[in-house]
């Protein structure tokens, strides 16, 4: 049973101790700054902190001795000629007739969305997913941080655009979560590694998908087939979906879930077909996190949002609903969750499940936790900060 | 000489970090300089393409700077360069 939880908020890193079977936050690290992800690396224990500082920029911040003190870090940067094909938010008033030059923009990092560690086998390994759309890894335990040139330079982005031109066509659209720094660009806030092979991992893209690597990242494929983009013409295109958060079944690594725009999907075959096993009967369709059960492939637990246009609590009534059987059917809990004047909504990096305990924060700063494979709830929080991730430590 | 004073949040990160005397005579010559004095400064100050921080300002005397893509703004032999992070809402 986990001990200990890491909240990344918007005011701080909390990390919260399980004593007498209650759970209690310390007093909160980084004051003040916003945390987009925090987690620890299982293999060493580090702890792990994305900054998004307002005004200073994306830092990360890790500590070698459980969170008494931290060492921020500033070597995560884009190298010097990576380039990005700009995009621009549709405005009212843009005439879609009017053909704009392909214009290239410089990356300059904006936010660390995502870390992930590589497995035992790979002491050191961590990856970070990013803003502008770029995929880092560290061999050295995050001293040191290189672009993985092979993602960034796609086809599906345009090709190698450090030395030239576009030699195809960009198909990554922008993030609404890069608006806050006047951008309009993709987000990586997903990176699955597969624990029976490092060199085996795949990402979640804003907008665009999901792309594998079975080689370490030198080579890259989108595994979209099955996934349904409800908001284009064909919903089966290649590119342009929206995972909203991606994992997989640790005990059975073929086993994918990912919570979408356009619904709950899964997988048994490693990302080959996706299947849409939403249940729009039971409230399950719409969200942004989604939670796989350590061994059991066949369950998962999301926390449901009111469609896209809403994007709060179902009614007023906060819930988490949970699949046994793939996704066929959904079970939905309420006990210890508030059932009256409850707008919250749960961030895709906000739920969290490690053995029989599942835990969630949302955007109004309370955070709950289930012992019981969340079929009743327990308060950890009412009045904290907007809870941007969480996950068990 | 360039005479820099910096806001005082910037001291969170770098506790020795005080207003200081800089041979530079551009802005960006400053920033290399207080690089080398205190590593990883810049990284709050301008992004990686050498960009200033879309939160932060720099002024020379009362004066922000025009150049926030490649800080060329020269500096004269007395500049009073001041680093803040902006006032951008709130």
């Amino acid at each position: 049973m986990s001990q200990h939880i890491l909240l990344g908020t918007r005011k701080g890193t909390l990390i919260v101790d399980r004593k007498n079977g209650l759970w209690t936050p310390r007093p909160i690290a980084h004051p003040g700054v916003s945390i987009s992800y925090a987690a620890r690396d299982p293999r060493d224990g580090t702890l792990w902190a994305a900054m998004d500082h307002g005004h200073w920029g994306p830092k990360l911040s890790r500590s070698k001795d459980e969170g008494r003190t931290w060492q921020d870090l500033t070597h995560i940067a884009y190298p010097k000629g990576a380039r990005f094909i700009e995009q621009h938010l549709p405005t009212p008033d843009q005439d879609p007739s009017a053909e704009r030059p392909t214009a290239y923009k410089e990356a300059a990092l904006l936010k660390v969305w995502v870390l992930a560690f590589g497995t035992t086998d790979q002491p050191g390994v961590i990856h970070a997913g990013t803003l502008p759309g770029g995929l880092f890894t560290s061999v050295d335990g995050g001293d040191h941080w290189e672009l993985n040139r092979a993602l960034w330079n796609h086809d599906s982005r345009g090709g190698d655009l450090f030395g030239g031109d576009a030699t195809s066509r960009n198909e990554w659209g922008g993030t609404p979560a890069a608006i806050a720094y006047g951008e309009f660009v993709p987000g990586i806030h997903s990176i699955v590694v597969d624990p029976r092979d490092g060199n085996h991992f795949y990402v979640g893209v804003s907008s665009a998908g999901v792309l594998e690597t079975r080689d370490g990242g030198k080579s890259w494929a989108g595994r979209n087939r099955g996934m349904l983009n409800d908001y284009m013409p064909n919903p089966e295109a290649a590119w342009g979906h929206d995972p909203h958060f991606v994992t997989l079944c640790p005990g059975a690594p073929d086993r994918l879930w990912q919570q979408n725009h356009c619904g709950v999907f899964t997988s048994d075959d490693g990302a080959g077909r996706w299947t849409r096993v939403s249940r729009s009967d039971v409230a399950v369709h719409f969200g942004f996190p989604i939670a796989a059960d350590e061994r059991d492939p066949l369950t998962a637990w999301v926390v449901p949002a009111k469609g896209d246009d809403q994007r709060m609590s179902i009614d007023g009534g906060l819930f988490v609903a949970r699949t046994r059987d793939g996704g066929a059917n959904w079970e939905t809990f309420r006990k210890g969750l508030p059932q009256e004047h409850a707008y919250d909504v749960v961030y895709r990096h906000a739920l969290d499940a490690r053995g029989d305990q599942v835990c969630f924060g949302s955007t109004t700063g309370n955070v709950y936790v289930s012992e019981d494979r969340g079929e009743s709830w327990q308060c950890v929080g009412n009045n904290l900060p907007p809870i941007h991730s969480v996950r068990f430590a | 000489m360039a005479h820099v004073s910096f806001t005082r949040h910037l001291s969170r990160f770098f506790p020795t970090l005080e207003a200081c005397e800089v041979p530079a005579s551009t802005v960006r010559e400053l920033i290399d300089e207080l690089e080398k004095r205190h590593p990883g400064f810049a990284s709050y100050v301008v992004d990686e393409t050498g960009r200033l921080r879309r939160h932060v300002n720099v002024f020379i005397g009362e004066e922000p700077i025009r150049d926030r893509a490649r800080l060329g703004d020269p500096l004269g032999p007395d500049a009073r360069v001041f680093i803040l992070q902006a006032l951008s809402g709130g």
